[in-house]
């Protein structure tokens, strides 16, 4: 019995370790390639024999890479906030107020986590080019608000619905007007759910890429993923250089990763439903 | 509670009220997504290139998808990238699950951050990363010619019987991470003394997975089939990317074509119709998946 369990254990084990070892290899790959020397065929996992760091320049500077992160920096900051704060006063009365209506309020923002980007790109490249909005960071913008909107309202209404509502009630008895209640009651407690969505909003409206690619057709006004994915269309060859522009494109989310581990993972675990 | 009418009114419009906090979400959403979904509905019976006046032809785009071999095949093409996206990463997470069920698991940190790595970082650079692995000269054929396969050894991107495969084990590689710890974690909620319970009824590790773990992990279940079935379904980046949605026709998925059609060969009406399809493909589902792993509860 003991040594049947002991086998299972170990199988258990072997099977991630695996696992593991098959997640990071793309990686570590990718990583080696981006120090070897500039425009060498490079084969495989191999170790570079001296560390060449300028690659990193070359697709910082000549490659545009600078540019292309601070595009995908300015969506972000102007998307990131924007969720937030709609999702927190959405999720505030669908979740404390007993909205005439609420419950279907919900579902209809809860149908949204089934909309893809494909369903709605066609008609937002033409509505907004009527608007002036294509190649335009405002436009993009609105988009992912409006695109992650379903998610944030379901996560903040979550939150609301597992705050105590005494807590609420209380404040209402002592004559406190509902905007008091959530600015200086509620929000200060919602400090780690709102964390977790920014980081959560932060990672899409980073990642995001057939939207960028369809609305932002001028190369030089590309997010780091839309120019990445420009990039190896056209400079297939330098394995080296496009090694280190896909390293620059992952850094910013892999050090949010890093730092925010626990935040990041309880999100993608508990808001997998986004998908 | 007064119940006088006048108190009754008041009382109504400050529920209401509350409406004033759901209206900027409700706004943004409503403008830039429900509305452009219906908007896509509706240029979906239209013949139309983008720049003249549409023709409107009603259901003929419908028509035109199922009578298509290309736009067909993207189709079957996206059902099996289901199998890579969402069957493969589920068994894999189910087996770890499984395995690891009954014991306290010392270490799983590491695995946990190691396996959300291809989550977190954007599906682009995931994609330029395996067009380099699937190279002539990168890491697969590097290890199968360590190996003495020089033979199988090949561009696996532009293989015709292969490329498909080859794009759905980057969608294994990239979910099979958050299938397994959706698992591990559901799994570290089942009471211990139901698998003491079971032992002490004779059962096998396979029975006590199938009579105590897998009931118990519904609702993770469905989490993770929705997830990774919509991934597949609406799956663009990782092949646009890799493949381009070749060789021939060979990985062309319904997103691709939603975009080739609409801006580069001035079919908007077409592509309104394939995101349709692709839409209600993916609304219809995530609503099984939900209905049924809701009924046998």
């Amino acid at each position: 019995m003991k040594t049947v369990a002991r086998s299972e254990r170990w199988s258990g084990y072997a099977l991630l370790t695996v696992m593991a070892i098959v997640v990071v290899i793309p990686f570590l790959s990718v990583f080696l390639a981006s120090l070897q020397p500039a425009g060498t065929p490079v084969v495989g996992l191999t170790w570079p024999e001296r560390w060449s760091w300028d690659n990193y320049e070359t697709a910082w500077s000549v490659a545009g890479f600078s540019d292309l992160i601070r595009h995908s920096l300015i969506i972000a900051v102007g998307v990131v906030p924007a969720c937030l704060v709609l999702a927190a006063l959405a999720g505030y009365a669908l979740g404390t107020m007993r909205l005439p209506g609420g419950n279907a309020m919900a579902a209809f923002f809860i149908a949204g986590l089934t909309i893809p980007v494909e369903l709605i790109v066609v008609p937002l490249y033409f509505d907004l080019r009527n608007l002036g909005l294509t190649n335009s960071y405002l436009g993009v913008i609105l988009v992912e608000i409006a695109l992650f909107m379903p998610f944030s309202v379901f996560w903040m209404r979550t939150h609301f619905l597992s705050t105590p509502m005494s807590l609420v009630e209380a404040a209402r008895m002592d004559g406190a007007s509902s905007a008091t209640i959530l600015v200086r009651i509620l929000l200060p407690l919602a400090r780690p759910s709102l964390m977790t969505l920014g980081l959560l909003v932060f990672m899409w409206s980073w990642n995001q890429f057939l939207l960028v690619l369809v609305l932002i057709q001028d190369t030089t006004k590309h997010t780091a993923p839309a120019g990445l994915g420009f990039f190896v269309g056209q400079n297939s060859t330098d394995i080296p250089t496009l090694a280190a522009g896909t390293i620059i494109v992952m850094l910013p989310i892999l050090i949010l990763f890093v730092v925010f581990q626990r935040s990041f993972l309880a999100g993608l675990l508990q808001g997998a439903m986004k998908g | 509670m007064g119940s006088r009418p006048p108190v009754r009114n008041r009382e109504a419009r400050r529920r209401w009220r509350g409406y004033v906090y759901v209206l900027p979400a409700f706004a943004v959403y409503v403008a830039f997504a429900v509305l452009p979904a219906l908007h896509t509905a509706y240029l979906s019976l239209f013949d139309w290139d983008g720049v003249t006046l549409g023709e409107w032809v009603g259901l003929g785009n419908y028509a035109e998808i199922f009578q298509d071999s290309i736009l067909r095949r993207s189709v079957f093409n996206a059902l099996v990238l289901v199998v890579f996206f969402s069957f493969v990463p589920i068994v894999l997470g189910l087996l770890s699950a499984g395995l690891l069920a009954r014991y306290r698991r010392p270490g799983m940190g590491a695995y946990r951050f190691l396996f959300m790595l291809p989550q977190v970082v954007p599906l682009v650079a995931v994609g330029v990363t395996w067009r380099w692995l699937y190279g002539d000269d990168g890491v697969v054929n590097q290890a199968l010619r360590a190996v003495g396969l020089d033979s199988v050894a090949r561009a696996w991107l532009g293989d015709f019987d292969f490329a498909l495969i080859a794009v759905g084990l980057v969608g294994t590689w990239v979910l099979s991470g958050l299938c397994m710890m959706l698992f591990l974690s559901g799994v570290q909620k089942v009471d211990p003394s139901l698998y003491e319970a079971a032992r002490i009824d004779g059962a096998g590790p396979v029975r006590e997975f199938l009579s105590v773990t897998l009931p118990h992990l519904r609702g993770e279940l469905a989490v993770a089939m929705t997830v990774t079935t919509v991934a597949a379904l609406a799956s663009f980046d990782i092949v646009y990317v890799t493949t381009n949605g070749g060789p021939g026709e060979q990985t062309t998925v319904p997103g691709l074509l939603v975009y080739r059609l609409a801006f580069s060969e001035g079919k908007v009406g077409l592509a309104a119709a394939l995101a349709v399809v692709l839409g209600v493909l993916i609304l219809a589902i995530v609503y099984l998946i939900n209905r049924l792993s809701r009924d046998r509860t």
